[in-house]
């Protein structure tokens, strides 16, 4: 199990615009990747490629989430979406 | 050649094909009722896959919409488009296929149309942006039931082609979807002269008929002419209809211009206001030669919140509109919540009879300082602004209401208070009503709906909740002679103007001048063609036709009179 903290750099948090950037990258990879806000158990993680999943989330600007995959090139496939929660999409 | 009749509410000739608005979703029957049926050969997982061919076909669709979308539209499209084959949503509507799921096995209509609701009362829960976009969960899963069902998706159809809209009638919320520049004209089976349908087409400028029956059962693709004026609908029009169009499209662009100085025949002045929601609105109106603001609804700031907006919130806001007309009128009416706009934190949902219930400036007896608050806002807005500031109350029925009202506005230091009439008490009692305030505005929208104990939204009523209606002129004229009585006993002018929908229909704005009324308040787009129809004709000629429309045994006998008197209103297409 690989894993990874990120801290939301999008001003409106993890949602509209940035949460869709953010579902659409995570359905794209041929893994099942989780997301959780930071101290929550594992269980409770939800499917990344959910858009809807992560609008419940609710993460606001500033808040660390953990992100979880299992497999080959998992690594490699978190690092890119650490890249994209830590990018501020408003400013762009 | 095959014709619809219904009532007109919006004029202009046009032609071009029918488009239906699809049948709102039916909800799919929960298990155990009787009506599901699950048949022996369809297996979960074949349902299962029903419903992601179906999520895969409503997102490849909403994408392709994106794809032809700019802007904010875009992004809304391409949000959506994602939550339709949503992992989470698809799994846990498949979860429900089961046998053992709570309630037993659903079908696939019925679990997407499930699990869509759960999700929606989830984001709810969240309030705020998450909130809003419970209506976006809630389209997706009406599509994908509607892909479910072979049927075609709900809301305005996408088209290449301009058309003509037909439907039963529309909801506020197709207003946000309606794109003007595909939409031609609008024509409903049912709504009547104030539904949603009505007040939409006039603030666009779209020719509309509404509550003409059978317009909703039209094949799409079918050629129609729609005269809005006339209220009239005719399938496969000849060549005489063809050139009434064509006339209407360049007569359409001369009525486009308002000159900024509304003035009738005989050099008599009548300024023509507008009605407005925010600043944007505001100007707007004054590019279209507005000579003040009518009706300033407060509610915009209001709506959609879960709490009171703040002063400061409120003064930003209203100076906005303040800041469109410098030197100019500005008629604020305060907060006009209850009934069709209900506020959670003022009005009560579960009243039997809303119409009749705590709305208006009666909110101000269920939840005290409200008003005040809003008061000091607009205070504050007028000190810092140019504009003249009056402020009128909703639903005033007596004069001791009046005078309550108007000692709020001395506290707050507002100078010109008054009050609204739409309670027929109001009306028949104007002469004490406006001792105790500067004026009067008549909200012909409800006045008619409470003269004639008919809901305004309500297609079948339609004919009775007509503006033409003779008892509903006689409520204005009570109004206007009770203000001349009082401006001449104390020596003080008492403006009496109006500031519904009738306001807009230029024939009715002959009438009411000949009434007594000082000032028409209207949606901006219908300012020319008022003041065009009140160039032609004296202020004598109005009275002579106002007694007229008083005296005619129905709405519609009065306005056909009045209309026969106005050549100039068929000149021109109105």
């Amino acid at each position: 199990m690989s894993e990874r903290t990120a801290t939301i750099a999008s001003r409106v948090g993890l949602h509209a615009r940035p949460a869709a950037i953010f579902a659409e990258a995570a359905g794209e990879l041929d893994l099942e990747i989780t997301i959780a806000r930071d101290g929550e158990p594992a269980d409770d993680a939800m499917d990344a490629a959910s858009i809807l999943s992560l609008m419940s989330l609710g993460a606001a600007f500033g808040d660390v989430v953990v992100l979880r995959a299992e497999g080959a090139g998992a690594d490699q496939a978190l690092d890119s979406l650490v890249k994209i929660l830590e990018t501020d999409h408003d400013a762009e | 050649m095959q014709t619809f009749s219904g009532v007109g509410v919006a004029p202009g000739r046009v032609l071009g094909p029918v488009r239906q608005m699809p049948k709102p979703v039916q909800e799919p029957a929960a298990p155990l009722q009787g009506a599901v049926n699950i048949p022996a050969d369809v297996t979960v997982e074949s349902q299962g896959q029903r419903i992601k061919d179906a999520a895969k076909a409503v997102q490849t669709e909403l994408r392709a919409r994106a794809d032809s979308a700019s802007g904010e539209g875009k992004e809304v499209l391409e949000a959506t488009a994602l939550m339709a084959a949503d992992p989470m949503l698809v799994k846990s509507a498949i979860k429900l296929l089961s046998p053992e799921a709570p309630g037993g096995a659903r079908t696939a209509e019925r679990a997407i149309w499930e699990a869509g609701g759960s999700v929606a009362e989830t984001l709810k829960a969240l309030g705020g942006y998450m909130a809003e976009r419970v209506a976006d969960v809630l389209d997706v899963r009406a599509r994908i039931v509607s892909e479910l069902r072979g049927l075609p998706a709900p809301g305005i159809p996408a088209s290449d082609v301009p058309f003509i809209l037909a439907a039963e009638d529309l909801a506020p919320a197709d207003t946000a979807t309606l794109d003007p520049a595909k939409v031609i004209a609008l024509i409903t089976s049912s709504g009547g002269p104030q539904s949603h349908t009505a007040i939409l087409a006039r603030a666009l400028g779209l020719p509309a008929v509404v509550a003409a029956q059978g317009v909703d059962d039209i094949a799409d693709g079918t050629e129609v002419y729609v005269d809005g004026a006339a209220g009239a609908i005719t399938v496969d029009p000849g060549e005489d209809l063809r050139l009434a169009a064509k006339a209407w499209a360049t007569q359409a662009s001369t009525l486009a211009a308002f000159s900024g100085t509304n003035v009738m025949a005989d050099g008599f002045r009548v300024p023509l206001l507008a009605n407005v929601g925010t600043g944007a609105d505001a100007v707007k109106a004054a590019d279209a030669g507005a000579e003040g603001v009518g009706l300033l609804r407060t509610e915009f700031c209001f709506l959609d919140r879960d709490d009171e907006p703040t002063v400061e919130e409120q003064i930003a806001a209203y100076g906005a509109v303040f800041a469109a007309f410098p030197g100019k009128k500005v008629v604020v009416r305060t907060l006009d919540a209850g009934a069709d706009k209900p506020l959670p934190f003022l009005t009560n949902a579960d009243e039997p009879n809303p119409a009749l219930g705590v709305r208006g400036y009666r909110t101000d007896l269920t939840s005290p300082g409200v008003l005040e608050r809003q008061l000091e806002a607009i205070a504050a807005a007028e000190a810092a602004n140019r504009a003249e500031v009056w402020v009128m109350a909703p639903m005033i029925s007596t004069a001791d209401e009046a005078a309550h009202f108007a000692s709020l506005c001395a506290a707050a230091g507002l100078t010109t208070p008054g009050v609204m009439v739409e309670v027929p008490s109001a009306a028949l009692t104007a002469a004490t009503v406006l001792r105790e305030v500067g004026f009067a505005s008549l909200g012909t929208n409800d006045l008619t709906q409470y003269a004639m104990a008919a809901d305004r939204q309500l297609g079948p009523l339609a004919t009775l909740n007509d503006p033409w209606q003779p008892a509903m002129l006689q409520l204005v004229k009570l109004t206007a002679d009770g203000a001349a009585l009082v401006s001449g006993a104390t020596g003080t002018a008492k403006p009496v103007g109006v500031c519904g929908e009738a306001a807009a229909d230029p024939a009715l704005a002959v009438v009411l001048v000949g009434l007594g009324v000082a000032t028409l308040s209207m949606s901006a787009r219908a300012l020319a063609a008022v003041a065009a129809v009140l160039a032609t004709v004296t202020v004598a000629q109005a009275q002579q036709l106002a007694a007229t429309a008083l005296a005619a045994p129905s709405a519609a006998a009065a306005r056909a009179a009045v209309r026969a008197e106005l050549p100039i209103l068929d000149e021109l297409g109105l």
